[in-house]
């Protein structure tokens, strides 16, 4: 790992504020990315900016019909949340499904979504939820925030605060891990609104994660598996590689889609 | 440098650690606590959990100052006095180790899994609980058996639970 100079500041302002003094400055979050990445010299911020220290960027909140999580809670916390259990049952049970026991103690709904990582699981979620990313600036709302592998709408020195979801009346989220890796070679998150269905899918695009107008057409109607009969994504978008080749991957989100609608239909 | 202070077995520690120093380097090397250890060094094996205000942590993908102000117990902590740790008499007792480089990082997966699941944990739990712990001599078989009776055991072992 490369030499680096280490903030921690306690509060977004004074971490905001450092951005904007100090020179080719990195945020860490729970650094299960960044951490890793440093290591093997993929990245050698000369400052590193720990938001583990700031309180207003800890904690879940439900009001109404919206359940907000900070940007540092962990993942297992997120996975064991009374409220995000009750009100959004397939967001906890994704969020246990992330990496192993360890990395749920340490990584971060804020670093996950400000990294859009091609394999995360919280990026279908946030896309099929109808999430908003609220930041230190402004609000954005998912469908505008993930711009491609590893790229987001996020400016310089922007921090991520809180992501705030809406309550679907039905959702569920069904991941096919690489064996080795646990990440998800594809992941689909289905989520049924008061306005219609969204389909989301990670770990398969070649362009990170995307959604799937066809099925969500097909679901507003019917939201049942049989009513994706016949509906399939193009494989020229899929990602292709060792683990998995396009065709594959595109037959994997078919099927991977039809379980996820009929486990957020069984769950009622 | 940056000044460090945590709590480490019990016992405060403060140091100044160049920034980048991982919390499994500040242990082994700043404190000679080399029971946790290095196996992949890139957060998949599980050889270097401890635990990180009483949570199973990778210490390989930890800053040693991102734990400042915060309680660390490593394997060599969860002994008493003599007295084996009720889930390190288990790995003993049902040989739950054959090189044994694991066996710190399992133990401590172990406690963290008991201190979630509970004592009745079952099999099909750990397996699945133990998925960020790699044995590559593939002892796995011991292993499960050793947790399930550590687990059972430490529900005798009031006090040891408490110091943990």
């Amino acid at each position: 790992m490369y030499a680096f100079e280490y903030h921690r500041p306690t509060s977004v302002k004074e971490a905001a504020g450092l951005a904007g003094q100090a020179e080719d400055t990195k945020f860490l979050a729970g650094g299960h990315t960044l951490l890793p990445t440093m290591k093997l010299r993929l990245a050698g911020p000369a400052n590193l900016i720990d938001l583990g220290q700031i309180a207003e960027l800890r904690g879940i909140e439900r009001s109404g019909d919206t359940i907000t999580i900070r940007a540092m809670m962990k993942h297992a916390e997120v996975a064991n949340s009374p409220e995000v259990k009750e009100a959004i049952p397939a967001l906890a049970e994704m969020a246990e499904l992330i990496g192993d026991p360890h990395v749920r103690n340490r990584g971060t709904i804020g670093g996950s979504v400000a990294n859009n990582d091609p394999s995360a699981d919280y990026p279908a979620a946030c896309l099929a939820l109808n999430a908003t990313i609220i930041t230190n600036q402004r609000k954005i709302a998912a469908d505008d925030f993930f711009q491609g592998i590893f790229t987001t709408a996020l400016e310089e020195g922007e921090i991520i605060t809180q992501v705030s979801f809406p309550i679907p009346s039905q959702a569920a989220y069904i991941k096919f891990r690489n064996p080795a890796s646990r990440y998800a070679l594809v992941g689909v998150f289905v989520a049924k609104h008061s306005d219609g269905v969204r389909v989301a899918v990670t770990g398969a695009g070649s362009n990170g994660v995307f959604r799937v107008p066809e099925m969500e057409q097909a679901l507003s109607g019917n939201f049942a598996p049989e009513a994706l009969d016949g509906v399939a994504v193009a494989e020229d978008e899929m990602n292709s590689d060792m683990h998995a080749d396009a065709a594959y991957r595109a037959h994997l989100v078919g099927v991977m889609a039809r379980r996820a609608v009929q486990a957020a239909a069984t769950r009622g | 440098m940056t000044t460090v202070s945590l709590t480490v077995n019990g016992q405060s520690v403060t140091a100044d650690v160049d920034p980048r120093t991982l919390l499994v380097q500040f242990l082994r090397e700043n404190l000679r606590l080399t029971g946790t250890h290095v196996g992949c060094d890139t957060s998949q094996c599980g050889a270097c959990v401890v635990h990180l205000n009483g949570q199973a942590v990778k210490s390989c993908t930890t800053l040693a100052v991102q734990a400042n102000a915060s309680v660390v117990t490593t394997i060599e902590g969860i002994s008493q006095g003599g007295d084996l740790h009720p889930m390190q008499a288990a790995f003993r007792e049902h040989h739950g180790l054959q090189c044994g480089y694991c066996t710190p990082g399992m133990i401590m997966s172990a406690i963290d899994i008991v201190n979630r699941k509970g004592n009745a944990v079952d099999e099909q739990t750990i397996r699945a609980e133990l998925e960020g712990n790699l044995c590559r001599c593939t002892g796995y078989h011991n292993i499960v058996k050793a947790v399930a009776a550590g687990a059972q055991a430490m529900a005798q072992a009031p006090l040891q639970q408490a110091a943990e």
